[in-house]
């Protein structure tokens, strides 16, 4: 990749840094769309949970890694939640990453350009021959 | 009840609805793999690790819909098919999905394939069918741009809920008596309201995207490319 590539990459991981490691402590803690939905029927108290009535969420059973360490966004043994929910999402974004891209990079195709020397400068040349080779893929595809 | 937990739990759908739906997602993965390698080159496929990190990060987002005591987040279907087209796209979303459930808690092991087949494969494919449409019918420019990813997002979303329901006819462990359109439009109207966000972040994050690398957005590299080589949309670097 060329330094253009890299930058990019730079700039977008550190905006997922950002937005998991610190944003995320703003987020909303009422139940999402799904949730609310199966709650009703039900009568909640002010954190949310189920005081009385019937409906699907009570049949809900825990999760098979509920004592994971990095259970619920938070990282166990740590105390003060900012901190918690913050790293936990800064090891998600780099897990999520590492798994993404290290998977993407073992899939992708290979001998698109002539091998010998550095595949990945090569590739970012021949930029243009394989913009068209996708764009007529697209089209039959399409 | 457990906090940020924003996937379908156990216990919701029964074991073996759960596990033909695990069977499903498995294959339509594995043809995501397949078609979806001739998409990943030495450019696409660190892209599409971001894409799937940056889709992690959203998703922790909560934010408040205009119904009291309801949040919402990024399902991430619109944006990634935008970003690296629809076959690695919902790729993308099954990573983080599976990083959630397995890691961190969300989104009951057993109700993998459920949560992938709605949000990865159903979100993914409705957000690309439209994709391709507007993108076609619309101007090329940043505004109908815009409106691609917006329109896209919104209404993905909505149709990616209604796999739920579906699920929960098939196998739900309530019985609702004949009150599953109920569900079914609970969950479409909050979704609805779910969507305008999704919709509103995907067509930022599209622009952003398009103002800088142009060449980074699949979606006009595959769908606008022929008649606009350089991507007159962007008035970006290239």
């Amino acid at each position: 990749m060329k330094n253009r590539s890299w930058a990019f990459l730079a700039g977008g991981l550190l905006v997922a840094l950002l937005l998991a490691g610190v944003v995320s402590n703003y987020a909303s803690s009422h139940p999402d769309g799904l949730d609310s939905s199966l709650l009703k029927g039900c009568t909640v108290d002010a954190d949310d949970n189920i005081v009385g009535g019937s409906c699907p969420a009570q049949q809900a059973r825990d999760h098979e890694f509920a004592d994971s360490p990095l259970a619920d966004y938070g990282v166990r043994g740590v105390q003060n939640s900012f901190v918690s929910t913050g790293l936990s999402g800064v090891l998600g974004v780099l897990v999520t990453f590492a798994i993404g891209a290290g998977g993407f990079w073992l899939l992708r195709r290979r001998g698109t350009t002539p091998t010998g020397g550095d595949a990945t400068t090569s590739a970012e040349g021949a930029t243009p021959a394989a913009d068209d080779a996708a764009t007529s893929r697209a089209g039959t595809a399409g | 009840m457990e906090t940020l937990a924003m996937h379908i739990s156990n216990g919701i759908i029964d074991g073996p609805v759960a596990a033909i739906f695990a069977a499903l997602a498995l294959a339509a993965l594995t043809a995501c793999v397949l078609r979806g390698r001739r998409d990943l080159d030495d450019r696409l496929a660190p892209m599409a690790g971001l894409v799937a990190a940056f889709i992690f990060a959203v998703q922790m987002l909560n934010f408040p819909i205009f119904t009291a005591g309801v949040s919402g987040h990024l399902l991430g279907g619109a944006l990634a098919a935008m970003l690296v087209g629809p076959w690695v796209g919902a790729l993308c979303v099954s990573v983080v999905l599976v990083v959630q459930a397995l890691i961190f808690g969300d989104g009951g092991v057993a109700m993998l394939g459920l949560n992938i087949t709605n949000m990865a494969l159903i979100g993914t494919a409705a957000a690309y069918v439209l994709i391709a449409v507007l993108l076609r019918v619309l101007p090329r420019t940043r505004a109908g741009l815009a409106v691609t990813a917006f329109v896209a997002a919104t209404l993905s979303v909505v149709v990616a809920s209604q796999g739920f329901v579906l699920e929960y006819w098939l196998g739900g462990t309530t019985d609702l008596g004949n009150n599953l359109t109920g569900l079914a439009g609970t969950m479409a109207g909050v979704h609805l309201l779910i969507g305008i966000g999704e919709g509103l972040i995907t067509a930022t994050t599209v622009l952003t995207v398009a103002k800088v690398r142009p060449d980074l957005v699949y979606a006009l590299r595959s769908l606008r490319a022929p008649a606009t080589p350089a991507v007159p949309v962007a008035g970006g670097v290239r």
